[in-house]
């Protein structure tokens, strides 16, 4: 069998990459439109962690930074769902639409 | 690099189950069995970084986002979840916006990868795993030193942004 390269982690984070687009485009629910941001961020991390073992620890010391990134990024996310549900007592992204026109 | 036999084995096991529970987290009609395909991924993703050789990122992974981000996600499932949101439509319109996405997005990354193969393909640098760490915990303590504080900065005013969002009445 061939060796796994840093090319086959780096299609596998594209796979998932690509996923999380398709969730946060297509679902109408908030939970899982952030969940799909979760997924997106996970992908790029395995990205940074896959090339930090050809350019030194810069990657991981970076991916670090990201997970702390997406906690702020989900508590303030669902606080605003929180708020939003105690309004208007739905969860779908597309009846979100006070600020649009 | 000589590497172990099972390598092989591993990676597309873990791979392979990532990316069937990605695909559940997007299809699940109920948010709760989502969140937990998530976190089925992120178990897997845990295992693939400690297969690239970062023990700490791993051990952040299952502590920071199984243990905190994913339980804060069942929370606010269990305080907003609606048995009347699981009966209506659970996809909107916009399902030619996201295979759009997809055949650009997969169009871009295979043509990245199959032109720039001779760098992705450069020797692997050998790390010592067990002093992984204490490499990490230098590097934010030197090199990122100023990244490091705003980032302690932005986690304060994410409690503080989530307080105010989620109070009734301040």
């Amino acid at each position: 069998m061939s060796p796994i390269t840093t090319l086959h982690y780096l299609v596998v984070a594209a796979a998932l990459f690509v996923l999380g687009v398709i969730g946060v485009l297509t679902r109408r629910n908030v939970v899982i439109v952030l969940m799909s941001v979760e997924l997106i961020l996970n992908a790029v991390n395995l990205n940074l962690v896959a090339f930090s073992r050809i350019w030194g620890l810069h990657g991981q010391v970076f991916a670090i930074f990201v997970i702390t990134d997406a906690a702020a990024e989900a508590a303030v996310g669902l606080g605003i769902l929180i708020a939003f549900f105690r309004n208007k007592e739905t969860v779908n992204v597309d009846e979100v639409d006070l600020l649009k026109w | 690099m000589e590497q172990p036999v099972a390598t092989t084995f591993f990676f597309y096991l873990l791979s392979g189950l990532a990316i069937l529970s990605g695909v559940l987290v997007i299809t699940r009609k109920s948010p709760v069995q989502a969140a937990l395909a998530l976190i089925l991924t992120l178990l897997c993703l845990a295992g693939l970084y400690l297969m690239l050789y970062a023990p700490f990122v791993a051990g952040v992974q299952i502590i920071l986002y199984v243990g905190g981000i994913m339980v804060l996600f069942l929370f606010v499932i269990m305080l907003v979840n609606l048995e009347r949101s699981q009966r209506e439509k659970q996809f909107n319109q916009q399902w030619i916006a996201g295979v759009l996405a997809a055949v650009v997005l997969g169009a871009l990354f295979i043509s990245i990868y199959t032109k720039g193969k001779a760098l992705l393909l450069r020797p692997v640098v050998e790390f010592p795993e067990a002093e992984n760490t204490q490499k990490i915990g230098q590097m934010l303590y030197s090199n990122y030193m100023f990244p490091f504080e705003i980032a302690s900065l932005l986690l304060l005013v994410a409690i503080i942004g989530a307080v105010v969002m989620a109070k009734k009445r301040i």
